[in-house]
């Protein structure tokens, strides 16, 4: 192949989460059909309307030295803690350089935050109101900027080749990782580290999501609150964490002998032009972004079993995903089982495409798709074949799936993944 | 009541545990904070601040930028006290 383009793999992968520290104790729970939804018992949550998110499930001070962690805001510790998972699980031994089977300028990085490092933002702006101009952090510039997970990853392994951070909202994680497929696929680099994360889990993005009409308020029913398809649909829930994969051209996976999980075979991206946070209702600018992936890919309608949906439990985005997936395929749908695993993870916003790309690769390497939570009166106008209470075996043979991403400001973004038996 | 050279030393090695996560038997006198202690030009401020605040004293920015071992900020601090 030339090399503008080259086969893509995954070969490592990582992720903190609600549901767990680890990517292998996050798929456990998605298998399982277990919510990581609680209530939050902070005092700054008991006048709220909303009090529920996913929290994440093991601190990341429980992980990272205590020197590190407080020069890094919450959303770069999760990161950092899925970027090191994934980094290790690819087969690496030390960083890049030090490891002679990664060159440092053959490296890069791109790691996406929806709101970045808000909570160091608005806590930096508490101490200054509260205790003066001196107290205020040297750190909080390098901390809040929305490129600083994907910097500070990229000094962790020793990327030269270029860290990068694409902010689209809520299609941040997922765009992420296709621009790092066509970092390799063009030629600029042989191994990305890519992904997503958010921590926003403060009362501001609360109140102010909130104030949206965008999130639950099923205060009384933390883990039924997020519940995609679902008649009984109120909104989404927040979630926090990251999810972080390694992505490596085909001949440099064969070359050192790496595990392959699954070919990423490319992306669709699309804008709706139609409204800042409404999406398109006919579900136009996310066909135009399937459509994009099928005309510009080697990929086959037939060959797709599964969708990771983008799915966030709201009213009309739930249904708008699943006109445009009929408008592109088809009947060709009707073979693709349809998970929404937002169902158990809540919405990590940036960081929602990175643990659930983790979640769309372990599908098809474990040829199994997670449940959907709380389905238990499916929205007729959700015209699709939903993986409702438990996970469900794919097929045999080669098989594909699609982890879909939209966000605030109209990006639609779509990955495809298919199995690998070369 | 002013700190003894002995307290200062002992107050410093807790800061800089604090911050950079080095052990207070390795915050001697002559050691470097940028080359030894792995306090970067960004950490540095944060332990000038909590110094002022544990010492009462005030270390001008211009002034940072000459400590640069653990015994310059202590010979500073014993100075800005008298």
């Amino acid at each position: 192949m030339s090399p503008t383009n080259r086969t893509v793999v995954v070969t490592g992968i990582g992720a903190t989460t609600p549901l767990g520290g680890d990517s292998a104790s996050t798929w456990e729970a998605l298998l399982a059909g277990r919510s990581g939804v609680s209530r939050l018992e902070q005092d700054w949550a008991t006048d709220l309307p909303v009090q529920i998110a996913a929290q994440i499930a093991v601190e990341p001070g429980e992980v990272l030295p205590r020197p590190l962690a407080r020069k890094l805001d919450r959303s770069a510790q999760f990161a950092l803690i899925a970027a090191r998972e994934a980094w290790a699980d690819a087969g690496f031994t030390a960083k890049a350089g030090e490891d002679p089977a990664v060159d440092p300028d053959r490296l890069g990085t791109v790691v996406a935050s929806g709101i970045g490092g808000v909570t160091t933002l608005l806590g930096q702006y508490d101490i200054l109101k509260e205790q003066g101009v001196r107290k205020v952090s040297p750190h909080t510039v390098p901390m809040l900027m929305p490129n600083s997970p994907s910097a500070n990853v990229g000094i962790e392994v020793n990327a030269r080749a270029g860290v990068h951070t694409p902010v689209s909202a809520c299609a941040s994680g997922a765009e992420a990782i296709g621009y790092a497929i066509e970092m390799i696929r063009t030629g600029r680099a042989d191994v990305v580290v890519a992904g997503g994360t958010e921590a926003a889990i403060h009362p501001l993005p609360i109140v102010a999501f909130g104030n949206m009409m965008a999130m639950s308020k099923n205060n009384e029913d933390p883990q039924g609150a997020s519940r995609p398809y679902d008649s009984g649909r109120d909104g989404f829930v927040l979630g926090e964490g990251a999810g972080v994969i390694i992505l490596e051209s085909e001949e440099h996976a064969a070359a050192r002998g790496a595990r392959i999980y699954c070919e990423a075979v490319g992306q669709g991206i699309s804008a709706d032009a139609h409204h800042i946070t409404q999406p398109e209702p006919s579900g136009r600018g996310i066909a135009a972004a399937l459509t994009n992936l099928l005309q510009n890919s080697d990929l086959k309608p037939a060959e797709i079993v599964h969708v990771n949906a983008h799915a966030t439990s709201t009213p009309q985005g739930d249904v708008a995903e699943i006109k445009a997936l009929r408008q592109v395929f088809g009947d060709d749908v009707d073979h693709m089982a349809i998970s929404a695993t937002k169902s158990m993870t809540g919405h990590l916003l940036g960081g929602a495409g990175g643990i659930e790309t983790v979640a769309t690769v372990l599908a098809l390497y474990h040829r199994i798709a997670p449940p959907t939570i709380n389905l238990d009166d499916q929205d007729p106008e959700a015209d699709a074949d939903i993986v409702r209470a438990e996970a469900r075996p794919l097929p045999e043979g080669t098989i594909a799936a699609l982890n879909d991403s939209f966000g605030f400001g109209g990006h639609n973004v779509v990955l495809a993944l298919r199995s690998w038996s070369r | 009541m002013a700190a003894t050279k002995e307290e200062i030393v002992s107050g410093l090695a807790d800061i800089v545990n604090e911050i950079a996560g080095i052990p207070q038997e390795d915050v001697k006198l002559d050691k470097s904070f940028t080359d030894d202690l792995d306090v970067d030009s960004l950490s540095m401020v944060e332990v000038v601040v909590a110094a002022e605040e544990q010492f009462g004293v005030k270390i001008p920015d211009d002034d940072v930028k000459n400590l640069k071992t653990v015994g310059n900020a202590v010979d500073y601090i014993l100075a800005a006290q008298a």
